[in-house]
């Protein structure tokens, strides 16, 4: 084991950097000690407890302060000599590259207020998607930053979602959710949204599917949308008592470029619906009250009083034909949308009569949503138990696929309905998957296909490649209900 | 310089009742966290948007963050918090000995951290304990002071609890000269002793005689002499002092070489004036030389007085404390009074002096965090980006870090500001809620302890709290949600 000592007079280096060339001539092979370091009493204390005495091994007046002492205790020479090099090259590393990081990505909603461009006062929304146990959370920091919210999270519990609607109102800030799938709001889609043409509709909806038929059959009317205010599957409960849906539609109100309101909504508890009919005949802009299921009308038959309010014409989009009918069976409809589900068994009930749901209002028509039902059965693919921990139907198709196979297949099918709908967020080309599955069907399927001629799929392309394989496409969700029922009796729409 | 806080950015304007016509009126600007496929979609739209990186918060704390995102109180309650702790004017005015200013008796000491026995005192609180009762006097020799620590003829309690804080082993006795700090603002007080100087000191564990022989030097001659040169100065503002400090590349941990040459400038007159001995003078002024982390021990209590003015608000999830005693971690919180929330205390990730390595550090020690409590140290890296070398890193991660903090602080201080980041105010007001839900860690510049007692310094470098003190916070405060 050899020591050497070099002393450079006068020479300074701060004494992080000396640390790290120290360190780094250590870590050389063969080095049991090095230090580079200024020749204070501290640290020649260190190298003399290292054993190394400075005085002792240079010439001249003992080194101070002001000079530096590069010191390596090594196996051989060879092992000192690079140390020493990499004393050297450590200390004349060029100054790093340096000045302000690119920003890092915001970590929490408090701190992606905080970057929003000056002027953004009262025009932010927070779309929150995060696990349900977490909503609550980020949604609250978002209203606290003076955001309005957006929560398309479900799993929110309703104690949640009232507290969040409270807070939102002491504020002036709209929550649309929990569980809220559709938004369009100043012309931007949120969640699952439709590209709608500009025009003077606005909506308020409990439904996002619901919303989104009613954009759809607009749309194929020529009719334009403002706005679609979503506020949560929950919202015109007796608990949430329509928190959001009352401001939604004030502020609808107040917007001179609204010229029609629509109000979606399953059948909402008789008490907030009550409430909210008096709120929409207060006002000063018509309003249509569109609620969907058992004993009301088809968001079709809403949508033809709209556009008589508006006073345009409408008539609903052609039919593309499919399959002829075969043998007799049941009718099995597979839904991504509980309102296409919930508006499909209203408009069934009354003439196929008994119907299982998985999401039926009458709990003693319920049937299991994994399957396992006899009879007509219409299937809410949305439903909790079906998409718990994993991604929503209308953007990971595995659920239908598995489960058109499974019907199309069961001795007692006549015909199969199922929806597709279309837009931002939705699957990118739903149809793909689909068509080979329809074309092998044993018996005729009905698919309302929910979507815009602006929607990012192609509605045309989507209808092809549908209708070639075997499909009847329709754009009324009610109308290809009714198709299907016809089918599965037997006889042709 | 203004004393005024103007608690900019204390938290995000009120809508007013407009900001539902104004949502309707444009285009929105869209801050999203969650799923990727909504983003994409709204890209795919050109729309504006500011995407959170977000990530789910420790499991445990899920429930209470909830419960906390229910509380009514909580943001008001931390507004007045940092409020409170924008507005301490720390003022540096006497040395005394502690004895007289923290009410110490014969048999009792003080030590950083969190409170802790004997028998879990790690190395370097163990050397600084028997350091002490050499140095008082209480026992003849290191042995026999180890057998009067262990059988609890002394006792000890966290600085913390007396309003001190200490740096690394933090050990005062009755004897030793401390910094008296009072604040202007709300009258409170604050001390801590002088800085050793570095290598093998009382404060890293080490007890041999040149350490006690300093140590009664430092009470003979350098506490009277700071004290009489303060005195004739008249009370020195520190609140002032931190921010040039600042302007002038010290974070105020583990660079104090801007606010050492202050003091010394402030002091020196005087010094010579009221000093004495010219050869004592000479020495006071070399020793304060001599050592660039002189000026630690006005910092941190400073800071402290900062902290401490923003304690005990109900309903408030501001750190007040953050504190290591070489075994645990704790942190304290405004809403939750004086209880510690304490976890393992890690091991910093640095650079060491040679003949030194991983195995040699001991875990966190030191009341010095509450540097970075009140903004300063790893939070206001970028006012100092040589620190980052301590861990390999470039000067750009100086100034990520300080962004970073800023995630999980509610407020900019208004005059204590960082250059190089357009003076932005450096963060004020570590939120509980907001590390546990961001993810983010406090930073925390530090120097590294040898495990052994005696040892002294080994190295310095960057470490974090457990997360288990946050959750453990998270959980108490939601507790008392009425």
């Amino acid at each position: 084991v050899i020591v050497a000592v070099t002393v450079h007079r006068g020479r300074y280096h701060d004494s992080v950097a000396l640390m790290r060339a120290s360190s780094a001539a250590t870590d050389v092979p063969d080095v049991d000690h090095a230090l580079a370091a200024m020749a204070t009493p501290l640290n020649r204390g260190l190298l003399a407890d290292l054993g190394i005495d400075v005085d002792a091994e240079v010439g001249g007046a003992p080194p101070g302060p002001d000079d530096l002492v590069v010191a390596v205790r090594a196996l051989d020479a060879a092992a000192v000599a690079a140390a020493v090099a990499v004393v050297e090259a450590t200390l004349a590393a060029p100054p790093r590259s340096g000045g302000p990081a690119e920003a890092e990505p915001p970590r929490t909603i408090e701190a992606a207020a905080r970057r929003l461009p000056a002027g953004a006062d009262g025009t932010a929304v927070a779309l929150i998607s995060v696990p349900g146990p977490s909503a609550f959370v980020e949604a609250m920091a978002a209203l606290t930053s003076g955001l309005h919210v957006m929560v398309f999270s479900d799993g929110v519990p309703v104690d949640q979602e009232v507290a969040l609607k409270a807070e939102a109102a002491r504020r002036g800030l709209l929550v649309m959710g929990p569980d809220c799938g559709t938004a369009i709001v100043g012309g931007v889609g949120l969640g699952f949204a439709n590209v709608v043409r500009p025009g003077g509709v606005g909506l308020v909806a409990a439904s996002g599917t619901g919303a989104q038929q009613v954009c759809a059959l607009l749309d194929a009317a020529g009719i334009g949308v403002r706005h679609v205010l979503g506020v949560g599957g929950r919202d015109l409960s007796s608990a949430v008592g329509g928190a959001s849906t009352l401001p939604a539609l004030a502020a609808l109100d107040a917007d001179p470029e609204v010229s029609v309101i629509v109000v979606v909504s399953k059948a909402p508890a008789a008490d907030v619906a009550e409430r909210v009919s008096r709120a929409a005949v207060a006002c000063t802009t018509p309003t249509v009250l569109a609620f969907v299921g058992p004993g009301h009308p088809s968001l079709t038959e809403s949508v033809m009083r709209v556009a008589s309010v508006a006073g345009q014409p409408w008539v609903e989009p052609d039919w593309r034909h499919g399959r002829s009918p075969g043998r007799r069976g049941v009718l099995v409809g597979l839904f991504s949308g509980g309102t296409n589900c919930l508006e499909a068994l209203g408009v069934l009930e009354p003439v196929l009569g008994r119907i299982g749901s998985n999401i039926h209002p009458d709990h003693t028509r319920r049937i299991p949503a994994l399957g396992g039902a006899t009879g007509h059965r219409l299937v809410d693919l949305g439903d909790d138990e079906l998409t718990a921990g994993r991604p929503h139907p209308m953007i990971d198709q595995r659920v239908l696929l598995d489960r058109l196979i499974a019907e199309s297949h069961a001795a007692d099918v006549g015909a199969i309905h199922l929806d597709v709908v279309l837009g931002h967020g939705a699957h990118p080309d739903p149809a793909a998957a689909l068509a080979p599955l329809i074309a092998d069907s044993p018996v005729p399927v009905v698919v309302s296909l929910v979507g815009t001629a602006g929607d990012p799929q192609g509605i045309e392309r989507q209808t092809t490649a549908l209708n070639h394989a075997g499909a009847w496409v329709m754009r009324s969700n009610a109308s290809a209900a009714v198709a299907a029922a016809s089918l599965a009796s037997g006889a042709a729409p | 310089m203004t004393t005024e806080p103007t608690g900019s950015m204390l938290s995000a304007p009120v809508a007013t009742h407009g900001a539902l016509a104004r949502l309707l009126a444009a285009e929105p600007t869209v801050v999203t966290a969650g799923i990727a496929v909504l983003e994409d979609a709204l890209a795919d739209q050109g729309v504006a948007t500011v995407p959170v990186a977000w990530r789910p918060p420790p499991a445990a704390a899920a429930d209470a963050l909830a419960r906390l995102a229910g509380d009514s109180r909580v943001e008001q309650a931390n507004t007045e918090a940092v409020t409170r702790f924008m507005a301490a004017h720390p003022m540096l005015v006497d040395v005394q000995p502690a004895a007289d200013v923290l009410g110490l008796e014969r048999g009792q000491l003080l030590h950083a951290g969190p409170p802790i026995d004997w028998a879990s005192a790690s190395g370097p609180l163990r050397g600084a304990i028997i350091g002490a009762l050499l140095y008082e006097g209480w026992a003849d020799d290191a042995e026999a002071a180890e057998r009067l620590a262990e059988r609890g003829g002394v006792t000890w309690e966290p600085c913390h609890h007396r309003g001190a804080v200490g740096p690394m082993a933090g050990i005062v006795s009755p004897s030793m000269p401390v910094w008296v700090l009072d604040d202007a603002t709300n009258g409170r007080r604050s001390a801590c002793t002088l800085n050793e100087g570095l290598g093998k000191v009382l404060r890293y564990g080490a007890f041999e005689p040149a350490v006690v022989e300093r140590l009664r030097w430092m009470e003979a001659v350098l506490g009277p002499a700071l004290g009489a040169a303060l005195r004739a100065h008249g009370p020195l503002d520190v609140r002032a002092m931190l921010a040039t400090m600042l302007a002038m590349g010290d974070e105020g941990h583990n660079r104090n070489r801007a606010g050492t040459g202050i003091l010394i400038r402030e002091l020196a007159p005087h010094l010579v004036r009221t000093g004495g001995a010219s050869d004592d003078v000479a020495d006071v002024l070399a020793f304060m030389h001599s050592n660039d982390h002189f000026a630690l021990n006005v910092v941190m209590p400073a800071c402290k007085l900062a902290a401490e003015a923003a304690a005990d608000i109900p309903g408030s999830t501001v750190v007040t404390t953050m504190a290591r005693n070489g075994t645990e971690f704790g942190i304290r919180v405004s809403g939750t009074g004086d209880r510690w929330f304490t976890g393992p205390a890690g091991t910093p990730d640095g650079l060491f002096f040679p003949g030194f390595g991983p195995a040699d550090a001991n875990p966190d020690i030191g009341d010095s965090a509450i540097t970075e409590t009140a903004g300063m140290g790893g939070f206001a890296m970028a006012a100092s980006p040589s620190i980052v070398q301590f861990v390999g890193g470039e000067v750009a991660d100086a100034f990520a870090t300080t962004a970073r903090m800023r995630e999980i602080t509610l407020a900019e201080h208004p005059t204590s500001t960082i250059p190089g980041l357009g003076f932005q105010g450096i963060a004020i007001g570590i939120d509980v809620r907001l590390v546990l839900r961001s993810g983010v860690m406090p930073t925390i510049n530090t120097g590294m302890a040898g495990k052994v007692a005696g040892t002294g310094q080994v190295g310095a470098g960057l470490v974090e709290p457990p997360v288990e003190c946050f959750v453990r916070a998270a959980q108490a405060l939601a507790d008392l949600v009425p």
